[in-house]
């Protein structure tokens, strides 16, 4: 599905992503691990397509079609997500409304008519369940205001109403209490089919219990340096990051 | 498929046309250029006015000779040769006493092209409509379902024949005859506009609404409107302008006095699309119109407006808070772009004991633009207990536009509570790829944000103007997003 091959890429004069090979397969859930500065949040925003970063090398593609001329609208419309590590307010647009755009944007790009209301509110019923989120809050502007929590809440709220085929989970679990990240866990793990991927990019290994990745990969200086199972992501807990710098630096 | 840039989009949309900048061959009545006492003496005398309707202009015009045009807008522009400009311009085929299926096909054509068919006007449900071109009403419609309650809406020149103990007993009650050098000079040679009463307790049953439209180069366009509900009554009254797209600037200077009596209430609701000039600042309306009202016991007016065009914009909606426990609004949107200028904002003084107003300012600028508000908040040493709350909110996009807040207070009564609150913000191209990231394409996304910045003032129009509102934002924001 997802083929990243020796991606390079920089901000500024700075090179971030220095060779970053990733295969990513339907059906499968990816960690992507690693110490602060190693370029994971850059990975994910590359694949969504933010254009502060700039590609130097190397080719991103999904289902064997190239990404690196597609905006990033384009992408979503083939089904690239992103949940955010900082969702941005937008200030008077309610999460219903914002949905309700996405949704159809979507729709249209893909020669479809818009949603019907009714279906439009059946599927808000039934993702906000899933995510045990009160429907009031669906009214509420976008993230102004919302607690860190609410906010990565919404974040896979928002993923459940796409149904995306890539989903890339930025740092999803920070600012979440134990409660909160069973319940987001959760709502990932039944969005989980045959027919799509997740990508989870985290820190700590405390999601993994939750989402459990089928491989792991070690992030570090802009490069995967390290590929394993789920049991790599406990090794990485027990010895922490020090252990993939020494072995770098050796 | 290549990548669409926040680049492409921009040059998308500087070669957007402005969508009503057509000119509709219509032969017309115009006067030659220039202005004295025999012009205005003309004018009245084409509208067979009596005489102390032209005694009143001429000592307009009086007036007007005598004063300097205002300096203190933070707008800078080339002002306008006031001897170059014709002051009447009737479209010839207008005749007062045709119905409407006499009217000049053209001028059905062009309503149409406004979107407003005079057809359809006349079937839509709850709308009452004025058409001025240039500066003849040419045709209102649902005049007999409203006279039926007592309603009066029809042209002011009408008015002034058909019921003149009125329009003499209000005209120049709320903007005097000298209060300013655009009103006094709209008193001297307005050609026509809407006049309105509703009688006593009468809920009027349906918005009424004007459109007035700029169609002749080289004229001015000097509409009057009066409006009075009196005692109990409550009405809701829209506004839409548009002319059509050219080089030179034309003028549009407009004074509009609305009298709320006791327990009345006015809604006024405003969407000003004037040409505003090409993307090199050349051409476009100079819009400067006084428009206040004035607040008996327990009276209300409220006033809404979305402005987006004009070149240059200077206007103060205000209301006069005179009664006892009378209530003043304001909620604005104002969107520049390119070079357009826009200083606009309100007046409230307050003069009963506990009278309360409400302003809410929503700003944006685009391109090479400036946009200030001012406001003015006068709280009388007799106003005990008055109340304002004002909001003043500017969002910015690109870098090269500009946002501006003049807020005067004054306040000469120790039991006044004023609160007044004010951010400045600019669209992020974070917001932006957020919103790219859900499917959503930049125009889309901009479009998205903006409504969103300017809900409260949106959620004020009614229901036909909201949509119509919305849309015209879309077109107005030529994005600039940096």
């Amino acid at each position: 599905m997802l083929s990243i091959k020796n991606l390079h890429a920089s901000i500024g004069d700075k090179e971030i992503l220095k060779g970053i090979n990733l295969e990513v397969k339907a059906g499968e859930i990816h960690a992507i691990m690693g110490p602060n500065g190693a370029g994971k949040s850059t990975l994910a925003s590359i694949i969504a397509g933010n254009e502060n970063y700039e590609v130097t090398g190397g080719e991103i593609s999904l289902d064997g079609e190239d990404l690196a001329e597609l905006a990033p609208e384009e992408r979503a419309h083939k089904g690239v997500f992103l949940s955010f590590q900082y969702p941005v307010e937008i200030p008077g647009v309610s999460v219903t409304n914002f949905m309700r755009t996405a949704i159809n944007e979507t729709r249209k790009a893909n020669g479809q008519d818009e949603m019907p209301a009714n279906e439009m509110l059946k599927l808000i019923r039934e993702k906000s369940e899933l995510l045990e989120i009160d429907r009031k809050f669906l009214s509420r502007s976008l993230n102004e205001g919302f607690s860190g929590g609410e906010k990565k809440r919404n974040e896979i709220f928002q993923m459940a109403m796409l149904e995306p085929k890539l989903a890339i989970l930025d740092e999803t679990d920070s600012g979440l209490d134990i409660d909160a990240l069973r319940i987001v866990a959760n709502g990932v793990n039944k969005l989980k089919s045959d027919k799509n991927a997740i990508v989870v990019i985290t820190h700590y290994q405390r999601l993994l219990d939750y989402i459990v990745p089928d491989f792991v990969h070690v992030l570090y200086n802009g490069k995967i340096v390290k590929s394993g199972g789920k049991e790599l992501a406990h090794e990485l807990e027990e010895k922490g990051y020090d252990w993939i710098k020494q072995e770098q630096e050796a | 498929m290549s990548k669409y840039t926040e680049d492409d989009l921009k040059i998308e949309l500087e070669n957007k046309e402005y969508e009503y900048g057509f000119y509709t061959e219509l032969e017309s009545d115009t006067f030659p250029i220039g202005l004295n006492e025999d012009i205005v003496r003309a004018i009245s005398l084409r509208k067979e006015e009596p005489q102390w309707m032209t005694d009143w202009r001429i000592e307009a015009f009086r007036a007007w000779q005598e004063m300097t045009e205002p300096e203190w807008a933070n707008v800078h522009y080339a002002k306008p040769d006031f001897q170059a400009i014709s002051y009447y311009s009737a479209p010839k085929a207008v005749d007062p006493n045709k119905t409407l299926d006499d009217v000049d096909p053209e001028l059905l054509e062009m309503y149409k092209k406004l979107g407003i068919s005079v057809d359809e006007q006349k079937m839509m449900n709850n709308v009452a409509m004025d058409i001025v071109v240039d500066s003849v009403s040419v045709a209102t419609t649902f005049k007999k379902t409203l006279g039926e309650k007592g309603i009066i809406f029809m042209s002011i020149s009408e008015a002034i024949k058909e019921h003149p103990e009125l329009v003499r007993k209000y005209l120049g009650t709320v903007v005097p005859q000298k209060d300013n050098f655009y009103a006094a000079l709209n008193s001297a040679v307005f050609s026509d506009g809407s006049f309105c009463y509703i009688p006593k307790g009468v809920r009027c049953p349906m918005e009424l609404s004007t459109y007035f439209r700029i169609n002749q180069a080289g004229t001015g366009q000097f509409e009057r409107t009066l409006l009075v509900a009196d005692a109990g009554s409550y009405v809701s009254y829209l506004e839409g302008c548009t002319a059509p797209s050219r080089d030179e600037n034309q003028l549009h200077a407009a004074v509009v006095e609305l009298i709320a009596l006791e327990d009345a209430e006015i809604k006024y609701s405003t969407v000003q699309n004037w040409y505003p000039g090409n993307k090199e600042g050349k051409g476009g309306v100079f819009n400067f119109v006084t428009k206040r009202g004035i607040c008996e016991t327990n009276a209300k007016i409220s006033w809404t407006q979305v402005e987006t065009g004009s070149a240059v914009t200077w206007k103060y909606p205000s209301v006069i808070l005179k009664g006892d426990n009378s209530v003043g609004e304001f909620y604005s949107i104002a969107v520049t772009n390119n070079y357009q200028q826009a200083d606009t904002g309100t007046k409230m003084i307050h003069l009963g004991k506990n009278t309360k107003s409400t302003i809410i300012s929503k700003g944006i600028s685009a391109g090479k633009s400036q946009n200030s508000y001012r406001g003015l908040v006068q709280i009388s040493p007799r106003a005990d207990n008055a109340r304002n709350f004002s909001q003043c909110d500017s969002l910015l996009m690109g870098n090269n536009c500009g946002a501006h807040t003049f807020p005067y207070i004054e306040s000469k009564n120790p039991s006044a509570k004023i609160e007044h609150e004010a951010t400045t913000s600019k669209i992020g191209e974070d917001q932006v790829f957020y919103c790219n990231q859900r499917g959503i394409p930049t125009e889309k996304a901009i479009a998205l944000i903006v409504n969103g910045f300017s809900k409260e003032v949106l959620n004020k129009l009614p229901m036909e103007f909201a949509v119509e509102a919305q849309k015209l934002l879309e077109i107005s924001l030529e994005g600039s997003v940096g």
